[in-house]
């Protein structure tokens, strides 16, 4: 077992804060490494839920009372914070989504179905999640466009140049993805970002593996949209975030019809409501994002670049104990990774070690991770993927390596 | 002979088996060498003709009628899904179409693992079953007895 390297970075405090990881699995303490999926919640989230519910619950935005003000304010200081977390310019260009997947398909439906002419062009690359994809396919062949893809090399490193070969003047958006969520790699966004400009192309960059440990900032990322789950980001579910330029956001028709998004309606005709609402119809996830806010100051409190050195730490300290066994492929093994672990073993399927490792009190995550079209393109029909964040420790790898070896003797 | 005993007295025997075991190693451990000693599918059949959709593995069932009676055949790519095919092969296989069709099936549920994979609630295995109860009631149709 290694100590703690991070001078001040107290992991039993945190580890405190986390109510879930007292938690007995099959008789042990549980080991949680499927943060890529989603992170465990704070107490203060769980609070915050509670709280909300038991003394100010009311619909937002609309009534002149005591709880609705309270709620609305509450509502509203989440989207400051998710500004400050991103560095956006304006509150405003903060939209309140589902999650990533609404928040992409709102981009390629709101602007795909008004701007994309037959034979225009869309990049994605062979990283993406199929949130990523899918949007884009729909909305390619509902107006005749064409979508690319930059291809990868065998440890999922995009392909550069190919992607500058790909640009040309008929490229009008290009959506990639900041940190694979199957292999970790990060992939470089503002090289992208600075060659898609040169061509006029719009770039959305799907940050829900990024947005947790990398620090972010649109404005100097110079990105046109941004897309991150709450959920990912130690939040509630249901929490999507939606950021975009405001001049784009403002040009964009909206998404959905109804309450929130008006100004005024008539039978005739129906004004918009201005920024974020006019892409906010309906009563949104009120408690949910009121309880977001308390998990971007847990990240916020600590610092996101110290997580990110304990996590470095742990994805470092991890990598150098599965390259020494037998058989075993880092898939991804790259120097510039977020905390994720995705790995095969010669003759081993990925769900055995998935069911032996969960007998063991250990969750990892096991599949094609949503990302069918990198497994094909990698050879493989899935990875097991450890995933680490704020409150692993060092002991949960010695034991994680420990049942690793333990499940690979038994299906030996 | 196998042919001569019922399903519930196959599933018995089994359920008892599982039940010497005490720990999850040794019960998993069985399973596995159970899925290792399952005959080799003939490559013909390992096609998406014979292919049944779970969620991360894969399985092949090939089922053929002789005497009346239904016999299956299969594989899996994952080696515990693997000893879950050769474990309802032990049980359906040899039985008549009207019995398989009938069949309750506990075995699985009664053998202690504890895994999602092992309850007949998960997609893998009910649609495995699906499968063998679907080819065996195609052949008591055309044989009815
Ligand atoms: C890279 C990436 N994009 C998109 C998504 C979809 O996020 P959500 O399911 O929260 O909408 C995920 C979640 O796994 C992801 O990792």
């Amino acid at each position: 077992m290694m100590a703690e390297s991070q001078s001040g970075y107290n992991v039993e405090t945190i580890r405190n804060l986390f109510p879930i990881l007292n938690r007995k699995v099959k008789g042990r303490d549980l080991i949680y490494f499927d943060n890529a999926a989603t992170a465990q919640k704070p107490i203060q989230v769980i609070e915050a839920l509670t709280h909300y519910y038991s003394h100010y619950n009311a619909n937002i935005h609309r009534g002149l009372h005591t709880l609705a003000d309270e709620a609305t304010a509450a509502f509203e200081a989440t989207r400051h914070s998710i500004q400050h977390f991103i560095g956006a310019a304006v509150p405003e260009e903060i939209i309140f989504t589902k999650g990533t997947t609404e928040s992409i398909n709102l981009v390629a439906s709101a602007w795909g179905n008004t701007h994309l002419q037959k034979g225009d062009e869309i990049i994605i690359s062979s990283l993406e999640h199929h949130a990523n994809i899918v949007p884009w396919q729909m909305v390619a062949e509902a107006r005749g466009a064409q979508l690319r893809v930059i291809p990868i090399d065998d440890n999922g490193v995009l392909d550069m140049e190919a992607f500058q070969n790909m640009l040309n003047e008929k490229t009008r958006f290009v959506s990639i993805v900041h940190a694979s969520n199957a292999l970790g790699v990060i992939n470089p966004v503002e090289d992208i970002i600075t060659l898609a400009h040169k061509f006029d192309a719009l770039v959305l960059v799907d940050a829900a593996q990024s947005s947790v440990h990398l620090e972010l900032d649109v404005q100097q990322l110079d990105c046109d949209f941004l897309v991150f789950s709450g959920h990912k980001i130690y939040g509630p579910t249901g929490t999507g975030i939606l950021y975009g330029k405001k001049a784009l956001l403002e040009m964009l028709p909206p998404y959905q019809g109804g309450g929130e998004m008006i100004k005024e309606v008539t039978f005739e005709k129906t004004t918009y409501n201005e920024l974020p609402f006019k892409f906010e119809a309906g009563t949104p996830n009120i408690a949910d994002f009121i309880a977001l806010k308390p998990a971007v100051d847990f990240i916020q409190d600590i610092g996101k670049k110290n997580i990110h050195a304990h996590e470095d730490a742990l994805l470092r300290y991890a990598t150098e104990k599965l390259e020494t066994i037998d058989g075993l492929h880092i898939r991804g093994n790259v120097a510039n990774k977020v905390s994720v672990v995705s790995f095969t073993i010669d003759d081993i399927h990925p769900q055995d070690l998935a069911i032996l490792l969960d007998n063991q009190g250990i969750a990892v995550r096991t599949g094609h991770h949503c990302a069918q079209p990198l497994m094909k393109r990698l050879g493989i029909v899935g990875t097991t993927r450890a995933s680490f964040a704020a409150y692993n420790t060092f002991e949960e790898i010695d034991i994680f390596a420990q049942a690793l070896n333990k499940s690979i003797k038994m299906l030996k | 002979m196998q042919e001569t005993r019922s399903i519930a007295a196959i599933e018995q025997e089994l359920t008892e088996d599982f039940a010497m075991f005490e720990t999850w190693e040794e019960k998993y451990e069985y399973l596995i060498d159970l899925g290792r000693k399952l005959p080799m599918l003939d490559a013909s059949f390992k096609t998406d003709d014979y292919k049944i959709k779970g969620c991360q593995s894969s399985v092949w069932i090939h089922s053929y009628h002789k005497d009346g009676l239904v016999y299956f055949e299969g594989d899996s790519d994952a080696m515990i899904v693997k000893g879950l095919v050769s474990l309802m092969i032990q049980v359906l296989s040899g039985q008549k179409p009207a019995d398989i069709v009938q069949a309750p099936l506990s075995v699985i549920e009664n053998t202690g693992l504890s895994s999602h994979l092992a309850q007949t609630r998960s997609n893998g295995l009910r649609a495995m079953i699906k499968q063998m109860k679907l080819d065996a009631s195609v052949y008591g149709a055309s044989s009815p007895q």
